[in-house]
């Protein structure tokens, strides 16, 4: 047993960090099953998922479409597993229809998408379109005087598409201090390491240049994560920025920080030696 | 037909207050009307059409109507996935309205110039297509758009185009509107080439030729009946369009007649010949170039009447 190990098991778990570990374990038979791509990006935003869903989002399962609902968006759509996996665990579907991810004629395709599935509320892929469409939701919500925030969660690559800083511009501007930008900051994206492709960095002063509060935290602690997204608008009138540092395959040791879990399903192996450390964990 | 549309706009955000106005920082001097009157419901989002678009969907997806305002290629091309993944794909209840359509523009040149936007619009799923003829028709296309549930692109004019229809007229999206009638063929014309496509059927009919002119200010959904009805009952058809011949008007109504399986007609795309148009000019200037003016027109018509034996052209055109 590692000190780190040791330390957990002396300390009583957040309910947000076993329902991660249930999220991680989720998404994995999902895309195991599907032999599907996109792990690594799954399990770098399952902490922050897991802390919206258990602590943060005012949603109603029982009713998806109420009104003043907090809303959630995925605007990397490619790590829907971790949605779809906590959108069943809140009870918006049922568990079984996680086993239809990527099946023939199925309810949920490999990027996240609202037809027909209660909970997500835009249908992404593309990146570069979920913070546009998270801040007009935002500002009917300031024009109508409903008190519900709406969160978005970027990646760093989406961080490249101009129509990220359009929506980045426009929300300080119309102080859309019912905004949350979260990003998934593991510094991996689709083809290498954020800083040999395209730098973001300072990621956390460009964001404030724009006019947004601006907090970074460990993604992966969910103290840390608990205690920001509580705290939310960080300055009043400001759209809020979260940058999350995250590692690319959090949770399963031999997927962390590598490009290639990107791409990569495990094989039957790699399950076994990933599902048997997720249950360590 | 742009005083057209914001009259309509305002008589229909005063009715309805779900109604957004989203500009893309144009509309100088046009919309300062609707932000007077309704601040609350306008948004200059700035040069940003893909944010623009974006936001549109999010304001949408709250029960709103929201109208999208740009000009020409702008709030569609620029932002065509925004459109087609974000309008689209959530049907929206999101009203993209460009400003001139085909050279309206003129000497602003290609960047300026929508002469593919139908035929692209067209083949976005649960987007409807809307490009009236004239003032008339675009104010009440602007109330048609409004009330329809779902994407809708409303494709315009720009300003001082001909009034055609001397009163109201009854405008339903996907209906053809019969303005002439006749039996040696029909002329079907989309956007802003109405008052031609009609000055024409007017010189012919002097000249003992009745042709029926159909405006099809809904190039999706199609009027599949009107166009069959055209087929069935004259003897050739002819699409005119300021937009390219490929996949607008003459595309969609090339393929009803296609598939329709019984009916051989004779049949012209009269439009803009796919490639950019080189050199600067005027709107009246850049159709000639492309036998869209009225006598551009007739000249092309010459060969296919004198095929379905109407009687001959003598008389010289002015």
């Amino acid at each position: 047993m590692t000190e780190t190990e040791r330390a957990r098991a002396n300390t009583p778990r957040r309910s947000s960090e076993l329902l991660a570990n249930r999220l991680r374990r989720r998404a994995l038979a999902m895309i195991c099953r599907a032999k599907s791509s996109h792990i690594g990006s799954v399990f770098s935003t399952i902490d922050l998922l897991a802390v919206l869903y258990d602590k943060i989002l005012r949603v109603d399962p029982s009713c998806p479409q109420w009104s003043n609902r907090d809303r959630f968006i995925l605007s990397k759509g490619h790590g829907c597993a971790g949605l779809y996996a906590a959108l069943a665990e809140r009870g918006f579907f049922p568990q079984s229809w996680l086993e239809e991810f990527f099946a023939n004629g199925g309810r949920l395709a490999g990027h996240a998408t609202h037809w027909g599935v209660p909970g997500v509320e835009a249908s992404t892929g593309s990146l570069g379109h979920g913070l546009s469409i998270a801040s007009g939701i935002a500002l009917a919500g300031k024009r109508d005087k409903l008190s519900y925030r709406v969160f978005a969660m970027l990646s760093d690559g989406e961080c490249d598409e101009g129509s990220t800083w359009e929506a980045a511009l426009f929300a300080p501007h119309h102080r859309l201090d019912n905004l949350v930008s979260i990003i998934d900051y593991n510094k991996i994206q689709s083809f290498g390491r954020v800083d040999e492709v395209l730098k973001l960095d300072p990621l956390a002063a460009k964001w404030e240049s724009f006019g947004w509060a601006v907090g970074e935290i460990d993604g992966h602690d969910h103290g840390q994560i608990e205690q920001a997204l509580q705290t939310v608008p960080l300055a009043e009138g400001k759209p809020t920025c979260i940058i999350a540092n995250t590692v690319k395959g959090k949770g399963v040791s031999f997927m962390e920080d590598q490009v290639l879990w990107h791409y990569r399903c495990p094989d039957t192996n790699e399950q076994r030696l990933a599902f048997a450390e997720l249950e360590r964990s | 037909m742009r005083g057209a549309f914001f009259r309509g706009l305002m008589d229909l955000a005063a009715r309805d207050d779900r109604i957004y106005l989203l500009v893309g920082d144009l509309g100088f001097g046009v919309a300062e009307p609707f932000l007077q009157k309704f601040p609350e419901r306008f948004l200059n989002v700035g040069v940003a059409e893909q944010n623009m678009t974006g936001l549109a969907t999010g304001i949408a997806l709250t029960g709103k109507i929201v109208f999208t305002y740009s000009i020409a290629n702008f709030p569609i091309l620029r932002c065509l996935e925004q459109v087609r993944n974000d309008v689209c794909y959530h049907k929206a209840n999101v009203k993209i309205v460009s400003i001139g359509g085909g050279y309206s523009y003129g000497a602003l040149g290609m960047s300026h110039h929508a002469t593919e936007d139908l035929a692209i619009l067209r083949t976005l799923p649960e987007m409807t297509v809307v490009a009236p003829g004239d003032p008339v028709e675009a104010e009440a296309a602007t109330g048609a758009v409004a009330g329809h549930d779902g994407p809708c692109y409303l494709r315009l004019g720009r300003a001082g185009e001909a009034v055609v229809h001397r009163a109201q007229v009854r405008f339903q999206i996907g209906k053809a509107i019969r303005i002439r009638e006749g039996d040696a063929g029909t002329l079907i014309s989309t956007g802003a080439m109405l008052r031609t496509t009609v000055d024409v059927a007017d010189v012919l009919r002097q000249r003992g030729i009745a042709l029926r002119v159909l405006s099809m200010h809904t190039l999706k959904p199609l009027d599949t009946e009107a166009v069959l009805a055209a087929a069935l009952e004259t003897r050739a058809i002819v699409t005119i369009e300021e937009h390219s011949v490929s996949g607008g008007l003459g595309g969609a109504v090339a393929e009803c007649l296609a598939e329709s399986g019984k009916l051989v007609i004779p049949f012209k795309r009269l439009g803009i010949p796919t490639g950019f148009s080189a050199p600067p000019g005027t709107q009246e200037y850049l159709r000639e170039r492309c036998g869209l003016s009225p006598a551009g027109i007739l000249q092309e018509l010459e060969p296919l009447l004198e095929r379905v034996q109407a009687p001959s052209f003598s008389t010289p055109i002015a």
